[in-house]
């Protein structure tokens, strides 16, 4: 069963199959990066146009290494600071792409929907790097990834997913795959940065993270940004990191089994202790390799459905 | 002398009593009589036989959008859309650039509307320059035509100007229009804060930024017994608060949209920027709610906010997308199609909430289908099929929610000052 | 046409059983040193064909030599053309390639445009001595010049027959290949 449509833009827009799709032939592609030559020439003669709107360096070196793992033409196309200070529209930006004749376009860009934008309106295929708080596919699939990979299975798991719920579009993404995974989600934040109506989103939600760190198989820390604090949503990192860093002494009320995860970059010391993240249960550095996996996967499946539409 | 004969329509208008088929006989602009089989030799005939008619319709919230934004829309053409939509008076909102805060601009806007036989009511603003700070010279923008005092677009914060603003306008018994909106509780939304917020990732709006405003002016409302008018209610206890301000005899009076009935929050998933508007669509409850309140005549009319945009501005990220939809031309085949046709509504109330309760909120004469009388009506084929399509819409701008939605009837003739303005 | 055999079978499971014998005869034969040699099968057929190889190798030599699984699918020329989504299985090839003899096991050589794949494919893994091609059925129609040197069965087939290779690995109840007849 081959994906449904040509974008990638969120898991909310993903089935089930879709997923064990992504996530199948991302566990194939894990081989190639232990490889001495870590290169198939699988999308030789594409271009994949990597449009960064918003700063980041870690999904967009991860997207770019799995381009060329794949042999695809990258490009990177960064717009902090180049045409869009000059009033270039985003809607100029995507005819500029086509004209380019670009097959994919990966997007991250700060406003939820952005990236619906771009597609509804290319013919290349786009994958949605983030885009706002809305989504983060790829890091969601690499995280279901990553927990697969461990437990064998994302049915029946209860997933502790900590911090600014509703300014993460990692989070988001997340809840969106484990809940059509059948996986137990129980988002721990203060009221203040959770979404007004969470239990609409089919997950459970408590104020308290010493409550449900015993019942957790997998914590997913998230990053707390620092311009948060010293508004109204929270009074200060240290009074947030009182009661949700996730430290030695907390780690202990979890099970033995227990897998913490972050999508990175840490805030070593305010969401997490250096002595967690480097600690034996933190599989943060496997969320890095198989988000090339995924990646790769992706493109893959995008990218010989756009020769395959070109062609029939 | 010119004379029109409308044949064989069902003519309906519940101030004449009127609910039967009949003849019109229009003479210079005037009704001249009305009948069964009226023996006339020289008029234009009218074959309105499967056809209602009904008085000329009136939209108390409109963006003209002139003076200053005139790539939006102009006086000329948001009439024209006006009429082609069944409408043959609007009330034009001040945020336009300059602002209608003074004389001159009213009298700018009553000088333009002068070529259309479409009546064209200047609200004026509250405030100067809608900073939410001075008074404006009320009595004069009456002298000059102004109708109504709104500061649309923007809340008046401040209650006690709000206050001596209700207070003030009693001297020349007018109604203050007020945007009902908490800016710190709305500040950065661009969409209802509810489930599909929180699965959207797009900062909400919750519907507490309106009921509080509604339930301030309310009291501040009763406290000074003033006039107030509630623009585009949109919440379930909004609703509740204008109905219980009602029955403790409070002149408040209400409108509704027909964006706020007939869609929700769960059309922004789309991230169509078209659904963008404030206040926001709402949840499915607050709808309910709303068409309810318009039912039960706690809300007194439908108005549509008819908010013309350019789709240079509309093609954007949701969040930069500014507010508003147009809505002159789809609100009459709305209404018909899913509330008169679904037996909810039926005609008279149409006319009360489109025609008669809107120029009645504005103080200006009532349009009644009588002997005697400017013709002044709306002739509605309801059995039209059509479907929304943008590039088809008269107003200049594109901006509808209803794109690619089929209706069921629409106007096929417009009457306005005894003038055809439309004719389909 | 032979008693208790579906219609159109070519190849039966004993006739199978004997051409993974005969291979193993003739490789340990060509190489008396079987850490030089390794034998990788092309998924799926010719993996289930591989391993069959290897035990009939170790059987005869008491010495069982590395084996590989390779999946070419991100090496071929044709993924535009497939109507379906291509599966990308596992490859494993847990040896070091460079210098060794490289058995390649397919299980029907046809157009050769798979065992081009397969080259490519372990070429990155590194720089054989030598690659052989091991197939179990020969059916002509070669659109590359590749020639395979262990070879079960030849036929001449036209492109409109298919052949099919059913092995127990793959849950079928016996071994056999059929031929396809065309229209």
């Amino acid at each position: 069963m081959p994906l449904r449509n040509k974008d990638i833009l969120g898991i909310a827009e993903l089935n089930v199959d879709e997923i064990d799709l992504i996530l199948d032939t991302a566990d194939s592609f894990s081989e190639i990066s232990q490889r001495v030559i870590k290169k198939v020439p699988t999308l030789r003669g594409k271009t994949v146009v990597n449009f960064f709107h918003e700063p980041s360096t870690r999904t967009r070196i991860s997207f770019e290494i799995a381009e060329k793992r794949l042999s695809a033409d990258s490009i990177n196309f960064a717009t902090s600071g180049s045409s869009f200070s000059k009033g270039e529209t985003l809607l100029d930006t995507v005819r500029n792409l086509e004209a380019m004749n670009a097959d994919i376009i990966v997007m991250r860009h700060g406003i939820p929907g952005a990236s619906h934008f771009i597609a509804s309106r290319a013919h290349a295929s786009v994958i949605n790097a983030g885009d706002g708080a809305h989504e983060h596919p790829t890091q969601a699939l690499l995280d279901m990834l990553t927990i697969r990979q461990h437990t064998g299975s994302l049915e029946n798991l209860t997933v502790a997913i900590v911090g600014d719920i509703d300014h993460s579009r990692v989070a988001r993404s997340n809840i969106f795959g484990l809940v059509k995974k059948k996986a137990r989600v129980i988002l721990v934040a203060p009221p203040t940065l959770l979404p007004h109506r969470v239990d609409d989103l089919g997950v459970e939600v408590s104020y308290d993270f010493e409550s449900v760190i015993p019942k957790a198989d997998v914590i997913m820390m998230l990053r707390i940004q620092r311009e948060r604090q010293g508004k109204v949503l929270i009074p200060s990192l240290r009074e947030y990191s009182r009661y949700y860093c996730l430290t030695p002494e907390r780690l202990k009320l979890a099970p033995a089994k227990v897998l913490v995860m972050h999508p990175g970059p840490l805030n070593r010391g305010v969401e997490i202790d250096p002595a967690v993240a480097d600690g034996p249960h933190s599989i943060i550095l496997e969320q890095v390799s198989n988000g090339i996996a995924v990646r790769m996967a992706l493109l893959f499946l995008l990218g010989g459905r756009s020769s395959r539409e070109q062609s029939n | 002398m010119e004379q029109i004969i409308i044949r064989n329509g069902h003519v309906v208008d519940p101030s004449s009593q009127l609910n039967e088929q009949a003849d019109i006989l229009i003479r210079d602009g005037l009704i001249e009589s009305i009948g069964r089989d009226l023996q006339i030799d020289d008029a234009h005939e009218i074959d309105a036989t499967g056809k209602w008619i009904i008085p000329g319709l009136c939209d108390m919230h409109v963006h003209l959008r002139e003076p200053g934004r005139e790539d939006k829309e102009t006086i000329e053409s948001g009439t024209r859309a006006a009429a082609a939509g069944g409408y043959t008076a609007l009330a034009c909102m001040p945020n336009t650039s300059p602002v209608n805060d003074c004389q001159s601009v009213t009298q700018f806007i009553i000088d333009r509307a002068g070529r259309t036989p479409i009546g064209v009511y200047p609200i004026a603003a509250i405030t100067k320059n809608l900073e939410g700070n001075e008074l404006t010279e009320m009595g004069e923008l009456i002298e000059c035509g102004a109708v109504a005092f709104s500061d649309d677009g923007r809340c008046v914060a401040n209650g006690e100007v709000l206050r001596r603003a209700l207070e003030y306008a009693r001297r020349f018994d007018r109604t203050i229009i007020e945007h009902c909106e908490d800016l710190h509780l709305a500040a950065g939304g661009s969409m209802h804060e509810g489930t599909v917020s929180a699965r959207l990732g797009l900062q909400g709006i919750p519907g507490l930024a309106e009921e509080i405003m509604v339930s301030r002016d309310i009291q501040i409302c009763e406290y000074v017994r003033g006039r107030l008018h509630i623009a585009h209610v949109s919440t379930e206890k909004s609703v509740e608060l204008i109905r219980a301000a009602k029955q403790r005899g409070i002149r408040v009076t209400a409108e509704v949209t027909p964006h706020h009935l007939f869609l929700t929050d769960e059309a922004v998933a789309s991230f169509d920027t078209n659904t963008k508007m404030n206040p926001p669509l709402r949840s499915e409850r607050d709808r309910t709610a709303c068409l309810a309140g318009l039912l039960d005549g706690t809300i007194d009319c439908i108005a549509t906010d008819h908010a013309p945009h350019t789709i240079t501005e509309k093609e954007v990220e949701y969040s930069l997308a500014p507010n508003g939809v147009v809505g002159l031309e789809t609100a009459l085949s709305l209404i018909l199609t899913h509330l008169v046709h679904t037996r909810k509504m039926d005609l008279q109330r149409l006319v009360e909430t489109m025609s008669h309760a809107p120029r009645k909120i504005l103080g200006i004469a009532p349009v009644v289908i009588a002997t005697g009388r400017v013709a002044d009506m709306t002739i509605i084929d309801p059995e039209k099929f059509w479907v929304v399509d943008p590039s088809r819409l008269i107003s200049k701008s594109k901006n509808t929610a209803f794109r690619g939605w089929t209706m069921r009837g629409a106007a096929e003739m417009t009457i306005a000052g005894g003038r055809i303005a439309y004719s389909g | 046409m032979r008693k208790g055999t579906e219609p159109g079978t070519i190849l039966n499971e004993s006739e199978i059983r004997d051409v993974i014998q005969r291979f193993a005869q003739e490789i340990v034969s060509t190489y008396p040193d079987l850490d030089q040699i390794a034998v990788v099968g092309i998924q799926t057929g010719g993996a289930h064909l591989g391993r069959r190889l290897v035990h009939a190798i170790s059987d005869r030599a008491r010495q069982e030599p590395d084996f590989g699984i390779l999946d070419i699918t991100l090496y071929r020329d044709d993924i535009a053309l497939e109507i379906n989504q291509p599966i990308v299985r596992q490859t494993d090839i847990p040896f070091e390639v460079s210098g060794r003899n490289i058995i390649l096991v397919d299980d029907v050589l046809y157009t050769g445009r798979t065992v081009r794949a397969a080259l490519d494919a372990l070429i990155d893994f590194g720089r054989p001595r030598a690659i052989r091609l091991a197939v179990l059925v020969d059916r002509g129609l070669r659109e590359f010049p590749i020639r395979p040197d262990f070879v079960g069965l030849e036929i001449a087939t036209t492109p409109d027959q298919k052949v099919h290779v059913r092995l127990k690995e793959q849950g079928e109840s016996s071994d056999q290949v059929i031929l396809e007849k065309g229209d």
